[in-house]
């Protein structure tokens, strides 16, 4: 390469979607919505046996505003579901979504009148993980998987694949500063 | 540490005797404790009265809750309303049963107990049954918007589909589950 042998070890020179994902791949930083013993077994994985911290998520984000990785760790009920809607659209781009256990995937044991069945009919997901709760070492593993694929993806990529009508009606509520939830 | 008299439940069934002489209230014995069945009407009385004299005591509402008997006696109003009374002093306890039909309304005790509260709303919101007197007779749990009384033995036991709660965040494509 041109640059390479002109200025010798100074340079590398690769695509702009390569840098990128491989930043955002040992960047991501997750905000935890624990709602149930998923939870739980999540603090475990943050803590020093496990140590998320290893894989680059250091910082569980208790801020949507600052976080790529949404963490949804248990049962989702009809009356928590506009919550994590508003937390999910308040997080910028690139964001990634992450159902942990049984329940957030698909409702669990829980197939009643007051529990949503999987949080993908409300939000999309990227990946989910099986068990409940899963092992710490599940967990570990779906971020891993996840690294693998926010390396790939290139900056070009169309990011948002929720309600495009829905995140129209969210921002008319933040301008008029009303925040009433639906 | 102090020990339950043997002859409390005999003298509380004297005192509610010489207290409401009248009354007809149906008294029984079940496992060591003293369960009276009242009247909608005559319950905030008798509520007073166990709290308040001397002879009874009952100074805690432990809790109150229903129970729908759907079908179960068909001859008799379907819910029953259930309170649990606990004397800190004597540390004897009396339970008191209500009987109410669909869309009768039942005293509220917040009056006499302010934590009866909560758990009559409560009560409202998963039985429908109203508490007359009440300050706030609204649900408590479920969302405001919810149709029907979850805990009703005629409520479907998966529900009767509740995505309209949420029908502007669902994505379309996933709505059938």
């Amino acid at each position: 390469m041109g640059l390479d042998s002109m200025q010798g070890d100074s340079f590398v020179t690769t695509k702009l979607s390569a840098l990128v994902g491989w930043a955002r791949q040992y960047s991501l930083w997750p905000f935890p919505f624990a709602t149930a013993c998923c939870g739980i077994e999540y603090m475990s994985v943050l803590s020093s046996d496990f140590d998320l911290a290893r894989f680059g998520a250091e910082r569980p984000s208790f801020s949507p505003r600052q976080a790529d990785l949404l963490i949804v760790l248990g049962t989702l009920t009809y009356k928590m579901a506009p919550v994590l809607w508003k937390v999910y659209h308040s997080m910028s781009e690139p964001k990634w979504v992450m159902s942990v256990g049984a329940c957030a995937s698909s409702g669990g044991m829980f197939r009643s009148y007051s529990v949503l069945q999987g949080i993908d009919r409300i939000i999309p997901v990227d990946i989910y993980i099986p068990g409940c709760p899963p092992r710490p070492e599940a967990i570990l593993d779906a971020l891993i998987k996840l690294q693998q694929r926010v390396k790939k993806e290139s900056i070009k990529d169309p990011r948002y694949r929720g309600r495009a009508d829905a995140l129209d009606e969210i921002f008319s509520g933040y301008e008029s500063g009303n925040l009433v939830q639906k | 540490m102090r020990e339950l008299s043997p002859d409390h439940n005999i003298k509380l069934k004297e005192n509610l005797a010489g207290r409401f002489p009248n009354a007809g209230f149906k008294v029984e014995e079940n496992r060591g404790i003293v369960v009276i069945e009242a009247s909608r009407s005559s319950l905030i009385e008798l509520m007073k009265h166990l709290k308040e004299d001397a002879g009874c005591s009952f100074n805690v509402l432990m809790d109150l809750t229903a129970v729908d008997y759907l079908d179960k006696r068909k001859s008799e109003e379907r819910f029953e309303v259930v309170y649990m009374l606990f004397s800190s002093t004597s540390l004897h306890r009396v339970r008191i049963k209500v009987k109410a039909g669909d869309g009768d309304d039942v005293p509220s005790l917040v009056s006499i107990w302010k934590g009866a509260n909560w758990p009559e709303r409560e009560v409202f919101d998963f039985f429908g049954i109203k508490f007359s007197g009440h300050p706030l007779m609204e649900r408590l749990i479920m969302p405001d918007e919810f149709r029907g009384y979850p805990l009703r033995k005629d409520f479907p036991l998966e529900g009767q589909g509740e995505d309209y709660l949420i029908e502007s965040i669902l994505i379309p494509d996933k709505t059938k589950i």
